[in-house]
């Protein structure tokens, strides 16, 4: 009972919280309860983290998981020259290199939350390239590999005091994540926060800190690597609600909200995952 | 990677080695010759299969088999398995999983420096029985797990 | 860059663990695209692993084998330098061939 107060407080407080680093907090506050053993860093490994029956074939499968020929792909994608000779490596800081836990983060010019996939188009299209579509293939090849070179970095998003449109997509994400939606009239809270743990048919629900930290995935069920935002789209269909475009302003946000909850959890993508 | 058309890699291994080639058809053995054993990987059902495979074959129980597989899989799509024989002489490893369309998964078969291990991720349609049969010596020996597959709820 | 990416492990008792994972898709031929067409079967039929130019494993199979497969074997008897290859046929007749030599 008193858990169910809990997680109202969390949704009632997200309405009327202005402070991200408190919601952080609270967010921490109710995974903690409903977990008390796991560490922070735990939550990397999502439901693997609470569910030791698909844990131990998990692990099996890491052994020499299925993505290892993504990163490998994503590599030669990545070293390839555009055709005016540039690379992916000039546009973005440190060359790329073990970057995604910066990602998504707010861009003062174009007075959007930039992610890590919206960049590499950017920098695509800047170079006279035509922009990789958003789900599957390559992008999420390349994605596969940058993640690569950033794991076991911890995420640090940054909401930036000096811009307050920044704070706005924040909330903006925030509020996304929290509001119902569909014909099954599910929040992404109601199934990540309140019901974290539990099953919905023969599923077990993931806890939404650390959600992030693994992507881009390789999902059994789409045999091959897919983006956060491909899984975002599917789940807005397993609750028939209307399908955002990849990369939308709404889905950045959300991954802005996302990620800045999980901060300090280390990435480890690409991962294996149902 | 080299790809290339079947026959140039029908001149490349017609020189390596043989198996065995027994009559019963439960070898199969690479050479130039050999055509992959269509009739083993036929639609049919699990019976008919093994009857395919191994004839009036007895196929008896042990427990010399050590079969590593999940209780529940996550995805059917994607079930790994882990196989050693602890018989002596094991020559060929066969898994199948008694409710696919196709039951017979695989058939490996073993040099004498090979260990008769094996790891592999198969496809399971439903919840059924993993089975895993190794010929050593002149016997069949089987061990059988059930495998539950869970059809996805919101994840699905 | 390579299809078939090889680790190769060399454990106690003079045991070698070799260990593959292979691009293909293993398609069943069951599952349609989303114009609802038929997907052709495709996949890998035969396997080979070589020590040196010795077979020490070969396998048949069908498209129950996992798309992008992995294989995990175990031989005796390889020493440092030596070769392992590992190639495939598939159902469409493509082949691929890929060699480590063993640290």
């Amino acid at each position: 009972m008193f858990g169910f107060l809990f997680s109202l407080l969390i949704i009632f407080a997200a309405s009327i919280s202005a402070d991200p680093l408190e919601d952080q907090k609270l967010f921490r506050k109710h995974y903690q309860r409903l977990f008390p053993k796991l560490t922070l860093k735990d939550y990397a490994d999502g439901i693997y983290a609470i569910d030791d029956d698909s844990r131990e074939s998990w692990q099996i499968i890491e052994e020499f998981p299925p993505y290892e020929l993504a990163i490998e792909a994503g590599e030669n994608w990545f070293n390839q020259a555009f055709a005016n000779g540039n690379h992916y490596s000039d546009c973005l800081p440190n060359k790329g290199i073990a970057i995604s836990h910066l990602y998504p983060r707010w861009d003062k010019t174009q007075g959007k939350v930039i992610t890590l996939a919206l960049a590499l188009n950017q920098c695509r299209q800047k170079n006279g390239e035509a922009p990789l579509p958003y789900k599957k293939g390559k992008i999420a090849e390349i994605l596969a590999y940058l993640a690569f070179t950033s794991r076991g970095n911890l995420i640090g998003i940054k909401i930036p005091d000096s811009d307050t449109r920044a704070l706005d997509a924040y909330q903006q994400g925030k509020q996304y994540y929290y509001q119902r939606r569909g014909q099954l009239n599910f929040s992404c809270a109601i199934c990540h926060v309140q019901n974290a743990g539990k099953f919905i048919r023969s599923e077990r629900l993931s806890p939404s800190l650390g959600h992030t930290s693994g992507w881009p995935t390789y999902r059994l069920k789409w045999g091959e690597i897919g983006t956060l935002h491909r899984r975002f789209i599917g789940c807005h269909k397993q609750i028939r609600a209307k399908i955002p475009k990849p990369q939308s302003d709404n889905l950045r946000n959300l991954e802005y909200f996302l990620s800045f909850m999980s901060n300090g959890i280390p990435i480890n993508g690409p991962s294996t995952r149902k | 990677m080299i790809e290339t058309r079947r026959k140039f890699l029908k001149k490349f291994i017609s020189t390596t080695v043989y198996f065995s080639t027994l009559t019963s058809g439960v070898f199969y053995s690479i050479s130039a010759k050999a055509a992959w054993p269509s009739a083993y990987f036929r639609e049919n059902s699990y019976r008919k299969t093994l009857k395919e495979l191994f004839g009036d074959q007895k196929l008896i129980e042990t427990s010399d088999i050590q079969l590593k597989l999940p209780k529940i899989a996550e995805n059917g799509a994607v079930v790994p398995v882990i196989i050693t024989s602890k018989l002596e002489n094991t020559e060929t490893i066969t898994i199948l999983a008694d409710k696919n369309p196709v039951p017979l998964i695989a058939q490996f078969n073993f040099a004498d420096t090979a260990i008769a291990y094996v790891s592999a991720r198969i496809k399971m349609a439903e919840t059924s029985n993993v089975v895993v049969i190794a010929k050593a010596g002149d016997n069949y020996y089987f061990k059988k797990r059930k495998v539950k597959v869970t059809i996805g709820g919101c994840g699905g | 860059m390579s299809s078939i990416k090889i680790r190769i492990k060399q454990l106690k008792n003079d045991i070698t663990q070799v260990r593959a994972l292979i691009a293909h898709p293993m398609e069943t031929g069951y599952k349609k695209d989303e114009k609802g067409n038929k997907i052709p079967a495709h996949y890998i039929q035969e396997l080979t692993v070589k020590h040196n130019d010795k077979v020490i494993t070969n396998s048949i199979m069908g498209s129950g084998i996992s798309r992008n497969p992995y294989f995990a074997f175990k031989f005796k008897g390889g020493k440092s330098g030596d070769k392992i290859t590992i190639s495939w046929v598939d159902n469409l007749g493509f082949t691929a061939s890929e060699k480590k030599h063993i640290k």
